[in-house]
């Protein structure tokens, strides 16, 4: 169903007008449309009700504001959903750019493109309110002893290792939900997500959920940012660094982070 | 290749014609194998992706940078398959011989192992693992009792119980009625018949099917990664998130092959034997 509704809009968008500047000319898989990759499914707070046709979600959001920078029209944007691991397949890919809060890390810079950064996240600690009290205060030491989870393949994951060092092995899960089950069975004390989706999953899916802290997004070792993810080599690069360029000059995506992405400021800092 | 011909005195035409024949086929054997590696290793990188593939999946620093992470957490799988085996092992017999009981009074316990056995096979494993590691823990247990490794490990003991216990089924069943008459015109109990007549049989008829289970069973431990453990798999995911690369991927396929083909082998083996027994 969802390949049939997108093959329509790829015709519908198709017959459009021509649309993009001068940059992005004969760049894109289709000219004149903008390809995007987000997940599947989309998560809260990136993109609301897995619909980022409807521009709900700071990520939705922002792909149009990056689209509509780069001289395509709203209805000249196509979605499609990949996985990670379709991202960095090699081989041709179905998008021309790929938003899923993909942390840029020189590793992965290694075998494909990200834009500029479009967000950088603090990283905060999901638990229950009984595993706050019983901590208390949040110092690195008493987290060492908790029994810690996070998903597969986030820089979370990999994140607790160097920040914490906890003193019994990680367990790791597939996805956000696998997460909260787990934290709610008992089988984990904490989880270590970015900070929107951790006041998502705090406030929505756990169960006298809570946040135990974060890591603040200026931290000077390994600063989780958001960057773009192309296919090696995309010449779209440049247009699209551009435009996220000229969106952080004029306080849009700012803005946008505001409008999108709850304040956290009452979650208190780890140093 | 030795000629064998030389070890008879004088060879006779037959002999001599075999061996030539044998000559023969071992050259086509060769020439083709070598004409059909070197079609792969010629022909492979010419494909437009093959620079891409190469970066992808068989990266050199990757994966050294990888193999010993990798190594290391594969320990962890043999110690799931280490602990499983053995539980594996006893409840699969009870089982068995629960679906064979004859006496009507005990009719309950063999209703109960039928269902067991079609409930557990027609699941798939990981279905089994999602539901009991994540569903019992659920329930409430305080720790350590609520872990994913004791939980993950019983979903997988369960599954692989209802397979090993159905060959084990068929093995009673290849026994012929007769011995069990026999048995007990000796003045066995049906419990000693069991145990001394049928079972000892029975099992050594089914090893070579049971190795089969026991190769399966190294690879699917693997799954318990879905419940939380961070084994080679899900290791090797992880290492695939960092460098963005499929490489680890690679490293882990060839951890399982050093551990499993030898594993066939000893399998083949012990077919092809029980095979020259029966003969």
């Amino acid at each position: 169903m969802k390949t049939i509704v997108t093959a329509l809009c790829a015709t519908l968008v198709a017959t459009a007008a021509t649309a993009g500047n001068d940059c992005t000319a004969g760049k894109t898989l289709e000219d004149g449309v903008l390809t995007i990759a987000t997940g599947n499914p989309a998560y809260f707070p990136w993109v609301i009700d897995d619909a980022p046709e409807t521009k709900q979600g700071f990520e939705a959001a922002v792909a149009y504001a990056i689209a509509n920078e780069m001289g395509f029209e709203d209805d000249a944007v196509s979605w499609v959903r990949t996985s990670f691991d379709e991202a960095i397949q090699p081989g041709a890919k179905n998008f021309d750019i790929n938003m899923q809060q993909y942390s840029i890390t020189p590793e992965r810079e290694e075998m494909v493109d990200f834009s500029l950064p479009y967000y950088t996240s603090a990283m905060a600690i999901l638990t229950t309110a009984t595993v706050v009290e019983a901590v208390g205060d949040p110092a690195p030491e008493a987290l060492k002893g908790l029994l810690w989870g996070a998903m597969a393949g986030t820089t979370g994951a990999m994140m607790i290792d160097d920040a914490i060092g906890p003193e019994k092995d990680i367990l790791l899960y597939n996805d956000n939900t696998d997460v909260t089950q787990a934290i709610q069975a008992g089988q984990i004390d904490a989880a270590l997500f970015d900070l929107p989706t951790a006041l998502y999953l705090s406030a929505v899916t756990v169960e006298n959920g809570a946040l135990l802290g974060q890591f603040p997004a200026e931290r000077s070792q390994n600063p989780d940012q958001f960057g773009i993810l192309m296919e090696d080599g995309n010449p779209l690069k440049a247009c699209v660094d551009a435009a996220i360029e000229a969106l952080t000059a004029s306080g849009q995506l700012a803005a946008l982070e505001a409008e999108w992405l709850a304040a956290a400021t009452g979650v208190p800092v780890i140093e | 290749m030795t000629d064998t011909s030389d070890t008879t005195a004088r060879p006779g035409r037959r002999a001599v014609f075999e061996a030539a024949l044998r000559r023969r086929s071992m050259r086509i054997a060769a020439t083709s194998t070598a004409a059909v590696l070197l079609a792969i290793v010629l022909l492979v990188p010419l494909a437009p992706g093959w620079e891409a593939v190469k970066k992808s999946f068989f990266n050199g620093p990757v994966f050294s940078k990888t193999f010993p992470g990798l190594l290391d957490a594969f320990l962890l799988d043999i110690a799931i398959f280490a602990w499983s085996l053995p539980l594996i092992a006893i409840l699969s017999l009870v089982v068995a011989i629960c679906r064979d009981i004859q006496r009507p009074a005990l009719y309950p316990l063999k209703l109960f192992a039928t269902l067991y056995t079609d409930i557990f096979r027609g699941l798939p494993v990981i279905l089994v693992i999602y539901l009991i590691g994540f569903g019992v823990p659920g329930l409430g247990l305080p720790r350590p009792w609520n872990s994913p490794y004791i939980w993950g490990s019983l979903a997988l003991i369960l599954v692989y119980s209802a397979y090993v216990a159905e060959v084990i089924r068929s093995g009673i069943e290849s026994i012929h009625r007769s011995q069990r008459s026999a048995a007990l015109s000796l003045g066995l109990s049906s419990g000693d018949t069991m145990r001394f007549v049928v079972l000892p049989q029975a099992l050594r008829n089914v090893v070579p099917a049971n190795m089969n289970l026991v190769i399966a069973l190294q690879k699917d431990v693997a799954l318990l990664s879905f419940v939380g453990p961070v084994e080679i798999f899900r290791q090797a995911g992880v290492y695939k998130s960092l460098y963005a690369n499929f490489t680890p991927y690679v490293g882990a396929a060839l951890i399982f092959l050093i551990i499993t083909i030898p594993a066939t082998r000893y399998a083949d083996y012990l077919m092809h034997k029980r095979r020259r027994i029966e003969q």
